[in-house]
């Protein structure tokens, strides 16, 4: 995939298709440690022991449908080949933590991407669905909690077109301020950094 | 700490509960955004980018929009299916933005079937 946050809109498909309804997303980067690290838990069916070991396998998956399953490991090809690696962990009380190791300045690290894209996605698509994103880079954080923002709404559906949009746009400039007003920091997907300024 | 702008979400609250409030009717057309892992790689998040934009811009109560799994073509992905009450599901392959416009402006907003880019009839 293109963009790290392309994986992570995968990885979160896959819990609430596990049956999910609470996503807690969390993306770590320190410059000094040189690390980007990305946590995706979730509250769905988790993983079966047998199936975790091997998780990595494109022949291992839990759905019944197809025996390929491909999301996880991309994401752990990713991984690797900018020196990390993934892991998950899927405790018996249910849900599952997937943790994803990379190393920053690594030349074949794919850019986070739209961030903001795929979490507007992600609240449109998934209305019954709480997410909570937390954004740190070095001292600075960015956090996002979907329970307080249907608190603001009140009766305002969150999934309704406009505020999707003011949600997404929203993010998108706290993130670009996060990265220090870089705004390649956080292309667009629909120029991909082909913008001329 | 980076917040989101309440006070902008209050406004929009506003204007989108006028709205809302006048048609509060069923869904008379259902798109689904097909987003497994071969959806997502083949750009399908850039095309409900663009459905979200036409969406908001349309300000259509009665049009739904939904995401979904790999439906098993991943060869012809993205796919997004348009489903609208009383005419058969149809499922359109290779969408990108444009596409994606064009399907919701014709299809989900007229009626009109786009069938240069549809892959079925389900």
């Amino acid at each position: 995939m293109r963009e790290l946050s392309l994986h992570i809109l995968d990885v979160v498909e896959n819990g609430i298709t596990a049956g999910a309804d609470g996503i807690a997303i969390r993306v770590e980067e320190s410059v000094p440690d040189d690390r980007l690290q990305i946590t995706v838990q979730d509250n769905g069916r988790g993983i079966p022991a047998e199936k975790i070991r091997s998780i990595d396998d494109p022949f291992i998956t839990t759905r019944t449908t197809r025996r390929v399953g491909l999301g996880l490991s991309l994401l752990a090809a990713a991984a690797r080949r900018c020196g990390g690696d993934i892991a998950v962990s899927a405790p018996p009380g249910g849900g599952t933590e997937v943790t994803a190791l990379f190393r920053r300045s690594h030349i074949d690290r794919a850019p986070l991407g739209d961030m903001a894209a795929t979490l507007g996605m992600l609240i449109l698509g998934n209305p019954h669905v709480d997410f909570v994103y937390v954004h740190r880079l070095d001292q600075n954080e960015f956090s996002l909690d979907t329970r307080d923002l249907r608190n603001q709404l009140e009766d305002v559906p969150l999934n309704d077109p406009a505020v999707i949009q003011h949600i997404t746009a929203s993010i998108r400039r706290a993130l670009s301020d996060l990265a220090g007003g870089d705004i390649h920091a956080t292309t667009r997907e629909d120029t991909h950094g082909k913008d001329d300024h | 700490m980076a917040k989101m702008t309440i006070e902008d979400l209050k406004r929009i609250k506003e204007t989108t509960l006028k709205a809302t409030s006048l048609r509060q009717g069923d869904a008379r057309v259902k798109i689904t955004v097909h987003m497994g892992t071969c959806g997502i790689a083949a750009g399908a998040r850039e095309v409900m980018n663009a459905l979200m934009q036409e969406m908001a811009e349309a300000d259509r109560q009665d049009i739904r929009v939904v995401t979904s799994g790999c439906m098993g073509m991943c060869s012809s992905e993205p796919n997004v299916t348009v489903e609208a009450l009383d005419s058969e599901p149809i499922v359109y392959q290779h969408m990108d933005a444009n596409r994606m416009r064009q399907v919701f402006r014709r299809h989900a907003l007229l009626g009109e079937v786009q069938t240069d880019f549809a892959l079925a009839k389900m």
